[in-house]
C-alpha cells in the first residue's frame, strides 16, 4: 500500500469513528447536562462539599465558582510541585524554581499544558498523577461547564439562572471523562504504553551502552491528556515518546481521543436547543477547517521545502519512523485545531509553511473543533458575529435561536474576539523589543520570530504546543507566558458567561420569514467566511514576518 | 455568635473541598485501578516491554539504543562515539538515546546547523555502509522526535545488510531474512508507517551464531 493511500485511509477511518460517536456521545452529554437526577455517589459528594445540587446559580455566582475553583487549583498545584521533594514517589528530582512552578501550575489549570520543564527529569509520579493529571480532568470539565452555561442561555427564558457549576463539574468528571479514560487507558496499556510506579531502571544494551529506562503511571495520564485536550506530556518528547505512543494504532487512537468530545459537543448543543440541524451546521464548519488544514499540512510536509529538509530528502527531522509523514501531520493539525498541544512530531522542524499552518490553526482560536467546551463556545461566539454581520447586510436586528442580539450581546462577543489577538500580538511585540528575550530563540531570522510568535499564540490560546527551540525557562518567559495563559483562559470565560446571562433573561422572539436560517449550507459558508476574515486577518501581518517570509525565501 | 463568612470566602472553601474529593477519585483511585488491572492483565507491556537475550535484560523493544564501539578512554567525555559495524545502526538522536532525557533537535527547516548535520551524516553513513551517498534514506539523516525511535525505514535496514553480513561473516541471505522477520507493517494495515525494529533485529542477530 502506498503511503498516500494509507494516509487518506487514516483520515477516513478517523472520520468514520467520529461520525459513529457523534449522536450517541452528543446525546449522552446533553443528558448529563440537563437531567435533574443525581447519582448516589454524586449526592454523597455534594454532602461532603456542602453544596445543594438542585440550586441553580446566577451567572456572576457561576463565574465566581469557576474562578474560585481555578484559583484554589493553581495554589494547590503550585504547593504540590514545590513540596514534591518531601513527598512519596518523587524519584529524587530536584526542587523546581518558583517561577517555573507558577508557570506549570497555571499552565495545567488553564488547560494549556505548556511545559517549560522536561517531564522525566522534573516531575515525580505523585505530582504527575495527583496534581497534573487531576487538572487534565477538571480543566477539561470546566470548559464543558462553561459551554453548558452558554447553551442554557439560549434554551432558558426570563430567568437569571444558568445551572450549578459544582454539579456540572462533578457530573462531567464522573459520568463522562472518567469512564472513557478507564477503558482507553487499559487499551493503551495493552498496546505498550507503560503503567507502573517504577523509577528509572538501568539496563546494559546489546552493545554495552547503559540506558535508563523510565517508569510511571503513563497510560492513565496519556488518555486524559488527549481526551481533555490538555496535551502535557508525561515525558519531554510528549506523544512522540514510544512509552506514550508506541504504535501506529495507539497514534490513531490518541488522535481519535483528542477529537472525540469537541466534535460530539455540537450534537449536545443541537439536542439542548431542540434542533439537531443547528448542531450539524456547527459541526460542518468545524469539519471543513479540520479537513482543509490536514490536507494542506500533509501537502506542505510531503514537499519538504527548506534547505536542510531538501538536503535530507524528506521532512523527517523531529518525526518518528513508525508514524511517518501522514500520521504526524494528522496529529499536528488535530492537536493545534483543538487546544491540545500534545505533539507526536516536533513542529519547530516542520517545513516553513507546515509550521505556519500549525500556528494559523491556533490563531483561528481553536474552534475547529477546539478544546473540550472551549471550542464550541468559541465557535458559538463567531456564529453570533456571523448572524450579526448578516443582520447588518439586510438592516434588521439579528437574532440567533430566538434570542435577539442587541448592543449588550454584541459588546460581549466583540470583547471575546479581541482578547486573544491582543494578548498574542502585544506579548510577542514586547518579547521582540527586549534584547534578552530575543536571545532565547534557537534559530535566527524569520524562523526565530516564528518561535516567539508561536509561544505567545500557544499560551494565549491555551494550546501548549511549542516551536520548542526557544529557551522559555527564564524568569521573564515563565512569568509573561503564565500571564498570557491566565488572561487567555479566563477573560473569554467572563464574557461568555455574561453573554449567557444576558441571553437567558430574554423573552424568545418567534422566527419570521425574515429570520436568517442558521442550519442551512448558506450559514455554514457565512460562518466559515467570518472565521477566516475576522480571526485569520488579524494575524496576517505577524504571519507575514514569520513563516510566510521564511517559506518564500527558501 | 460569629458572623457567617462572606460569600467569596465560602466559595473558595467549597472549591477546596471539591478539589480534594476529585483528587482522591481522579488522582489516586483511578491511576491505582488502571495500574492494578494492567499489572495483572498485561504486565510485560505495562512494565516497558523489556527484552531479554540469554536470560539477561538488554533493553526495551520500544526504546532505541546506541550500538557503538567501546570508548578508547572511558573517562573522556569529549571522545566521539564510533558506531560498531557489527550491528544495525539506528537513526540519529538529538539526545544520544538517553532514556532520562527524551526530545528532538528542534532545528528549523532552514537551519544551517541542521543542513551541515544532514550533509555530514550523508557522507559518514555512505562511507560506513559502502553505498552511493545519494541513496541514503532520509531517516538515516534526521533525528527523530523522541530521540528514542526504535525503528528505521526498510530502505535503511536493507542498506546495512551487506556491511553487517561481512562483519559477522554470515551469509547475506541470512541477515536479509532477519530484516524481513523484524519488518513491522502499518498497524491494521494502514495506521502509521512501516519500519524495522532495530532492537529486536539486533537481538536476533546477536543470538544467531
Amino acid at each position: 500500500m502506498s503511503s498516500t493511500l494509507a494516509g487518506w485511509l487514516q483520515v477516513l477511518a478517523l472520520v468514520a469513528a467520529l461520525v459513529l460517536c457523534y449522536r450517541p456521545l452528543g446525546d449522552y452529554i446533553a443528558r448529563i447536562l440537563t437531567t435533574s437526577k443525581h447519582l448516589r455517589a454524586e449526592r454523597g459528594i455534594y454532602k461532603v462539599i456542602g453544596v445543594d445540587g438542585d440550586a441553580d446559580q446566577r451567572w456572576p455566582v457561576y463565574l465566581r465558582s469557576v474562578l474560585a475553583f481555578s484559583a484554589v487549583s493553581v495554589l494547590f498545584l503550585y504547593g504540590l510541585i514545590r513540596l514534591q521533594t518531601f513527598l512519596l514517589l518523587n524519584l529524587g528530582v530536584p526542587q523546581m524554581e518558583g517561577h517555573q512552578a507558577w508557570n506549570t501550575a497555571i499552565s495545567f489549570v488553564t488547560n494549556t499544558n505548556w511545559q517549560s520543564y522536561a517531564g522525566e527529569s522534573a516531575m515525580g509520579h505523585l505530582v504527575q498523577m495527583a496534581g497534573l493529571a487531576v487538572q487534565n480532568f477538571v480543566s477539561a470539565a470546566v470548559g464543558i461547564a462553561i459551554v453548558a452555561a452558554l447553551i442554557r442561555g439560549f434554551t432558558r427564558n426570563r430567568t437569571d439562572r444558568l445551572g450549578n457549576f459544582w454539579v456540572d463539574l462533578v457530573r462531567i468528571n464522573l459520568r463522562l471523562l472518567l469512564p472513557i479514560s478507564i477503558v482507553f487507558a487499559l487499551v493503551l496499556a495493552a498496546n505498550g504504553v507503560i503503567q507502573n510506579f517504577h523509577g528509572f531502571h538501568e539496563v546494559a544494551g546489546l552493545a554495552g551502552d547503559v540506558q535508563k529506562i523510565p517508569g510511571g503511571p503513563v497510560a492513565s495520564q496519556e488518555v486524559i491528556k488527549e481526551l481533555g485536550t490538555n496535551g502535557g506530556g508525561f515525558f519531554n518528547a510528549n506523544s512522540s515518546h514510544p512509552f506514550e505512543n508506541p504504535t501506529g494504532f495507539t497514534n490513531g487512537l490518541e488522535i481519535f481521543l483528542i477529537l472525540l468530545i469537541p466534535f460530539a459537543l455540537p450534537r449536545t448543543f443541537g439536542r439542548m436547543v431542540g434542533d439537531n440541524r443547528q448542531g450539524y451546521a456547527i459541526a460542518a464548519v468545524m469539519a471543513i477547517f479540520w479537513v482543509a488544514s490536514t490536507a494542506l499540512l500533509t501537502l506542505a510536509e510531503s514537499q519538504h521545502s527548506g534547505a536542510a529538509l531538501q538536503a535530507a530528502g524528506a521532512a523527517m527531522e523531529g518525526k518518528e519512523q513508525r508514524f511517518g509523514i501522514a500520521a504526524s501531520t494528522l496529529f499536528a493539525s488535530s492537536t493545534t485545531l483543538t487546544s491540545t498541544g500534545a505533539v507526536n512530531s516536533f513542529h519547530d522542524s516542520f517545513t516553513p509553511f507546515g509550521g505556519g499552518i500549525t500556528m494559523f490553526n491556533m490563531m483561528l482560536g481553536e474552534i475547529a473543533p477546539g478544546g473540550t467546551g472551549s471550542g464550541l463556545y468559541g465557535m458559538l461566539i463567531l456564529a453570533i458575529v456571523a448572524v450579526f454581520v448578516a443582520g447588518l447586510m439586510v438592516g434588521r436586528t439579528p437574532e440567533y435561536l430566538g434570542k435577539k442580539l442587541g448592543g449588550r450581546e454584541m459588546k460581549f462577543a466583540s470583547l471575546y474576539i479581541l482578547t486573544t489577538p491582543a494578548i498574542v500580538l502585544v506579548g510577542t511585540g514586547i518579547a521582540m523589543a527586549l534584547p534578552g528575550e530575543r536571545a532565547g530563540m534557537l534559530n535566527s531570522g524569520a524562523h526565530g520570530f516564528s518561535e516567539v510568535l508561536y509561544a505567545f499564540t500557544s499560551a494565549a490560546n491555551n494550546n501548549g504546543s511549542a516551536f520548542a527551540g526557544i529557551t522559555v525557562n527564564t524568569d521573564w518567559y515563565d512569568t509573561a507566558l503564565g500571564l498570557c495563559m491566565v488572561l487567555g483562559r479566563f477573560l473569554p470565560m467572563v464574557f461568555v458567561l455574561a453573554l449567557a446571562g444576558s441571553l437567558a433573561q430574554q423573552q424568545p422572539v418567534p422566527a419570521t420569514p425574515g429570520t436568517l436560517p442558521t442550519h442551512k449550507p448558506l450559514f455554514v459558508g457565512l460562518l466559515s467566511g467570518v472565521v477566516l476574515i475576522v480571526v485569520g486577518l488579524t494575524y496576517f501581518p505577524a504571519l507575514a514576518l514569520g513563516p510566510i517570509a521564511e517559506g518564500l525565501s527558501s | 455568635m460569629s458572623k457567617p463568612l462572606p460569600a467569596v470566602v465560602r466559595t473558595h472553601f467549597t472549591a477546596l473541598r471539591v478539589l480534594l474529593v476529585l483528587t482522591v477519585i481522579l488522582g489516586i483511585a483511578y491511576p491505582l485501578l488502571v495500574t492494578g488491572i494492567s499489572q495483572v492483565a498485561f504486565s510485560g507491556k505495562a512494565n516497558g516491554s523489556i527484552v531479554k537475550s540469554d536470560g539477561k535484560e538488554v533493553g526495551s523493544s520500544l526504546l532505541g539504543q546506541n550500538y557503538n564501539l567501546p570508548k578508547k578512554n572511558p573517562d573522556d567525555p569529549k571522545e566521539d562515539p564510533v558506531p560498531d559495524p557489527k550491528w544495525f545502526q539506528p537513526r540519529p538522536s538529538a539526545n544520544n538515546y538517553a532514556g532520562d532525557n527524551s526530545g528532538a533537535s528542534n532545528l528549523g527547516p532552514n537551519s544551517e546547523d541542521l543542513l551541515k548535520a544532514v550533509n555530514d551524516r550523508r557522507a559518514a553513513v555512505a562511507a560506513f555502509d559502502g553505498v552511493d551517498p545519494a541513496s541514503v534514506p532520509a531517516d538515516a539523516l534526521t533525528a527523530s522526535g523522541s530521540g528514542l525511535d526504535p525503528h528505521i525505514s526498510v530502505a535503511y535496514a536493507k542498506e546495512q545488510v551487506n556491511r553487517v553480513a561481512k562483519e559477522r561473516k554470515l551469509p547475506v541471505e541470512t541477515v536479509a531474512k532477519l530484516v524481513d522477520n523484524y519488518t513491522e507493517g502499518r498497524s491494521l494495515g494502514f495506521l502509521g508507517d512501516e519500519g524495522v525494529n532495530v532492537v529486536l533485529l539486533n537481538k536476533a542477530l546477536g543470538e544467531s551464531k
